[in-house]
């Protein structure tokens, strides 16, 4: 007996080892992913230009009264690309209403990129300098932040925008918040 | 074969090993009134992480957010804001995950314990086992030739097996 005690090191060393293995191989488990101080928060305030029109001045109070998702690209982002037809198909198909967030953009190429590659924006704000990029924690293109229709941030997925995400993630909140008066 | 390696190498190895820091640290000039300022800020861009490269703090990364985090701290910096405003102003937009040296709280409660119950679990270790010892010393100290009930039993039995006659002394035993 006293003999086996000499093994419990090993043994913890054995299930740690598993653990952090299974850990890792668990489907959808992104280290990179950082849980979003915002959550249950309202968007940061800011006052900024649409996109397509800069005379139009944009706040908060624009992103209210519906479930929606706020979604944050920028025509250097090449995720934001391979993201792209599926927002276009969330916008026409599912009805989805999603606000875009240029950031940090030449304006010109970021009005470019949806003439060519569809608008599936309602509206899309226009953050140059990345001030409300910043607010919102954002640390990498593309991210897509879901609101209620009080205009607070519910959910965070940082990276594309996909099929799987929408259907396993996304959706379910979705239906939920629709739910809420 | 070891000896082959050429004074040129080992210039090269130990450049390239020196030199490293120096390609990764960033370059970077920010004017400061005064020292004070300066040290804050560098204290900052120490203790605080990059929320895209992680494991790389502020002053490490070139990544673009570490850029505008690093003109964002400047700023506060310069404007005189407290300690306080400007963590609360990084946590409230990345989460305690910017913090190198994260709040206790019950999330990071058992980071902050496990040294202390690990030093605690050792120390009772020690003292269980050095008592134990020293206990089993002081047994031996009093009666070297106590036995325990099994040495006596078995002792028995061996004494049974082998009757004390054919046993003209002790150290015979061994022969």
């Amino acid at each position: 007996m006293e003999r086996f005690k000499l093994f419990i090191p090993l043994a913890i060393f054995f299930a740690m080892a598993a653990l952090f293995f299974v850990m890792l191989q668990r489907e959808g488990y992104n280290p990179q992913e950082l849980p979003s101080a915002l959550i249950d928060r309202p968007v940061p305030t800011f006052k900024l230009p649409a996109l397509k029109d800069a005379g139009r001045q944009l706040t908060p109070n624009d992103l209210k009264g519906d479930v929606a998702l706020l979604n944050v690209w920028a025509t250097w982002c090449v995720s934001c690309r391979a993201e792209h037809p599926f927002l276009m198909h969330l916008a026409n198909v599912e009805k989805m209403t999603i606000y875009g967030l240029d950031y940090k953009d030449e304006t010109r190429e970021a009005i470019r990129w949806l003439a060519s590659l569809g608008d599936p924006y309602k509206f899309t704000i226009n953050d140059e300098e990345g001030r409300l990029g910043l607010d919102l924690g954002v640390y990498g293109a593309p991210e897509t932040y879901l609101l209620d229709r009080k205009g607070v941030i519910r959910y965070k997925h940082v990276g594309v925008l996909d099929e799987k995400v929408w259907r396993e993630k996304i959706k379910p909140l979705v239906d939920h918040l629709h739910k809420e008066p | 074969m070891k000896f082959l390696i050429s004074r040129l190498q080992l210039t090269v190895f130990f450049g390239l090993l020196f030199s490293t820091p120096m390609v990764l640290a960033v370059i970077e000039t920010y004017e400061f009134d005064n020292d004070v300022q300066r040290q804050r800020y560098n204290v900052f861009i120490d203790e605080l992480r990059c929320p895209k490269c992680q494991n790389q703090n502020l002053s490490g990364s070139n990544s673009p957010i570490a850029e505008d985090l690093r003109r964002e701290l400047h700023r506060m910096v310069l404007e005189g804001q407290q300690d306080r405003q400007i963590i609360d102003f990084m946590v409230s937009r990345y989460g305690d995950f910017v913090l190198y040296r994260p709040p206790v709280d019950k999330n990071t409660i058992l980071l902050w314990g496990a040294p202390v119950i690990l030093l605690l679990v050792g120390l009772i270790t020690l003292v269980l086992y050095v008592r134990r010892q020293r206990a089993g010393q002081q047994v031996i100290a009093l009666d070297p030739l106590r036995l325990t009930a099994d040495e006596q039993a078995r002792l028995d039995q061996l004494l049974a097996r082998f009757p004390v006659e054919s046993f003209s002394g002790k150290n015979q035993v061994n022969e």
